[in-house]
């Protein structure tokens, strides 16, 4: 049963969009950290699956686990936070399997990026829409 | 061979026949006043399977008035679908008769009337009845209920919740999920579910530091000679919308991958029927039944809708059974070779002047209320209006503690959070300190007074809206829009979050909010620890008393477009 976040990713892009464009110096810093870690190279989709909630419990520890099996390394953006840099993982050839979970601090609602380098030097991407929200009034 | 598709729709066609003819019966006996608890219940038997499902029953074990929304509107991808189809649409959609007794049900229109008519509905002891007349006919039928049970009455407030724990326990419940269980504190739940005789399921419920799987994801049970698996999903944004210090170490979500593997995992097991018990809301299930294969039923909960056929999606029945114990769900099944070959469904309404309460049942609720009845019977005013609450913008009920709240708080601007919950009261009755306290029971009811900026109130407007219209239903909290007193609004639900909220205008002097400015608020339901404030229900008692008698204007302070 492999499921892909893809169907909530379209609409969450789209939406990303809208609402982050006008952050055009994030998105430099976004780009810059990309073309740093690609080399500039082609970036594909698929073979990378990144998992993260819709809405985070708290913003300031936002679970994020990633996986690429494969690859020989995974950085993960966030792409709305002043600093959108949050780590790259390194695997190693006797990694048991090319994944990792950790816990990242998102100013407000963004879209989180993991980008993996593949053994065979192509790059693949994912990336989720996360709310950060202030908190509702539940049902 | 006749493949599982064909059979479904075979089924699905006799089961619109059926349904129809129902509808069209009623209307017939209830002109003929007529109107019989055989009728209520009859029903073809099908099958090998019978489920039975109650939901949201927010505490209420005597029969009552709930008016169903006037506006409940549907977003991308499902606007004008059910549930987002109210009044003469809904009529016309499931082919019921205006001025019947399904119409008052599952409608709001002429609810005054027709509330006279047709009488209460609900009530815990006529729900046992007809639980007890299922089980009669089907002996090894499985009752489902699907959470918020322990909060939203002042019987349950004061026993934290063994009021609600001890009558679903004599109905019989085999498992449920949860949502406002939780605002008891994770002591309590955990003291009670320890004493539960039946699984307390969760498969999104984690340990927050350990990421680790917290309570019972699912249970399989067999009858009828089949497998039936039954997993459990709790509401997903727990400590988002109430409050999360509450059960600081529990982490929720939707989880649609942990789904989908819990499914694989009791398929593999050898279920041949797999139910998920929901707390998502309608349409986050909606969403996840098409996402993660492998789900036969959902008994859908949260969003308080009640749909008198089941939605499908793909093969997937998605079951939405109301809510405060106004309606029961049958669903009977055939399930053969490891499939469901096709169903046969009814959703009961508790007419409660029809079925007549069980007594056993009866003395348990009335047992747990006699401490208490002096102060549920205290009659603190009276009200000329319809109170209500549902709908997506507003009710007389949250108008009416927006009044008080900017009253008696000495506020410029009002704040009652959307909860669904809440029963009606007719114009002209008594309100009895159980009607207030039916709309407010809750753990943190603290009604605080602060100041905000301008800005800040558009950023809170702007926030819950984006829970209730984000064109994406995972993004959704399934609650409704904050209500809103002194303040007028105009919001736009086809915009993105940011954008939807304009012409924010204080009532009392026609100006329009200055984001720089900051102006006295009063709320209630903060899910912020350390809240300060009396307790919303001694504001608004205070407020009656004052008052006497109540009457709350028609609201039309909120503009809505985009819809």
């Amino acid at each position: 049963m492999n499921l892909t976040r893809r169907g909530a990713l379209a609409l969450g892009a789209g939406f990303a969009a809208t609402v982050l464009l006008p952050a055009t110096a994030l998105h430099a810093a976004v780009d810059e950290a990309l073309a740093k870690f690609t080399g500039g190279a082609a970036v594909g989709e698929g073979g990378i699956t990144l998992s993260t909630p819709e809405i985070a419990e708290n913003g300031n520890t936002v679970p994020v686990s990633v996986s690429a099996p494969g690859a020989v390394a995974i950085m993960l953006l966030a792409e709305g936070n002043p600093s959108p840099g949050v780590c790259t993982f390194n695997f190693g050839p006797l990694a048991a399997s090319q994944s990792a979970t950790t816990r990242i601090r998102l100013a407000g609602t963004q879209r989180v990026i993991a980008v993996a380098k593949m053994a065979d030097g192509s790059f693949v991407q994912a990336a989720n829409e996360v709310k950060v929200t202030i908190g509702g009034c539940g049902g | 061979m006749i493949s599982r598709r064909d059979f479904l729709q075979a089924t699905v066609a006799a089961s619109a026949i059926w349904g129809a003819s129902g509808v069209g019966k009623w209307s017939r006996l209830a002109a003929q006043q007529v109107l019989t608890q055989d009728q209520l219940l009859e029903f073809d038997p099908l099958g090998n399977v019978t489920l039975i499902h109650i939901t949201d029953v927010h505490a209420q074990l005597k029969p009552l008035w709930f008016r169903e929304p006037e506006v409940n509107l549907g977003v991308g991808d499902v606007a004008g679908l059910p549930p987002h189809v109210t009044g003469a649409d809904f009529l016309k959609l499931y082919g019921i008769d205006s001025g019947s007794p399904h119409a008052y049900a599952l409608t709001y229109e002429d609810f005054t009337a027709l509330a006279g008519t047709y009488g209460r509905m609900g009530g815990m002891d006529r729900v046992a009845t007809v639980v007890k007349a299922i089980r009669a006919e089907r002996p090894e039928a499985l009752l489902l209920d699907g959470g918020d049970t322990w909060q939203g009455s002042l019987t349950a407030l004061r026993t934290n919740g063994q009021d609600m724990v001890d009558v679903m326990n004599a109905l019989g419940v085999e498992a449920m999920t949860s949502h406002w269980e939780f605002t008891l504190g994770i002591d309590r739940v955990n003291e009670i579910v320890e004493s539960l005789p039946f699984p307390f399921l969760g498969a999104n419920i984690f340990d927050a530091e350990w990421d680790e799987p917290a309570y019972e994801p699912y249970k399989i049970f067999e009858r009828g000679g089949a497998k039936i698996a039954v997993i459990g999903q709790a509401f997903p944004y727990m400590p988002i919308a109430n409050p999360g210090w509450m059960f600081p170490n529990l982490s929720f979500g939707i989880r649609e991958e942990r789904m989908a593997a819990v499914v694989q995992e009791v398929r593999d097991a050898g279920a041949d029927l797999v139910v998920v018990l929901s707390h998502n809301g309608f349409d986050v299930d909606r969403k996840m039944a098409g996402r993660v294969p492998g789900i036969d039923v959902v008994l859908t909960g949260h969003t308080h809708d009640a749909l008198p056929e089941p939605v499908m999606v793909g093969e997937t029945l998605v079951i939405a059974s109301g809510s405060n114990g106004k309606f029961v769900t049958r669903l009977d099944l055939d399930v053969r070779e490891g499939r469901m070959m096709g169903f046969r469904h009814k959703l009961i309404p508790i007419f409660s002047d029809v079925i007549a309460p069980d007594a056993d049942m009866a003395a348990v609720i009335d047992g747990h209320r006699a401490p208490y009845q002096a102060e549920l019977d205290e009659v603190l005013g009276t009200t000329e209006s319809l109170l209500y609450r549902r709908g997506n913008f507003n009710g007389t009920w949250d108008d009416l503690i927006c009044n008080a709240l900017l009253e008696e708080r000495e506020a410029d601007i009002a704040l009652s959070p959307g909860f669904r919950w809440g029963p009606s009261l007719l114009p002209g009755e008594p309100i009895r300190r159980e009607d207030l306290m039916n709309a407010t029971s809750m753990s943190y009811p603290a009604a605080y007074r602060s100041e905000m900026s301008g800005e800040l109130l558009h950023t809170i407007m702007e926030d819950v809206g984006d829970n209730l219209f984000n064109p994406d239903p995972y993004y959704q909290q399934g609650g409704d829009m904050v209500r809103v007193g002194g303040m007028g609004y105009a919001i736009d639900v086809s915009k993105p979050m940011g954008s939807r909220i304009s012409n924010m205008t204080l009532l009392k002097t026609g100006e329009p909010i200055d984001p720089a400015k900051t102006y006295v608020v009063s709320g209630w339901a903060s899910v912020n620890e350390a809240t300060e404030g009396p307790a919303i229900w001694d504001v608004v008692e205070a407020y009656l008393k004052r008052h006497g008698t109540v009457s709350v204007e028609p609201n039309t302070s909120v503009k809505v477009s985009g819809a």
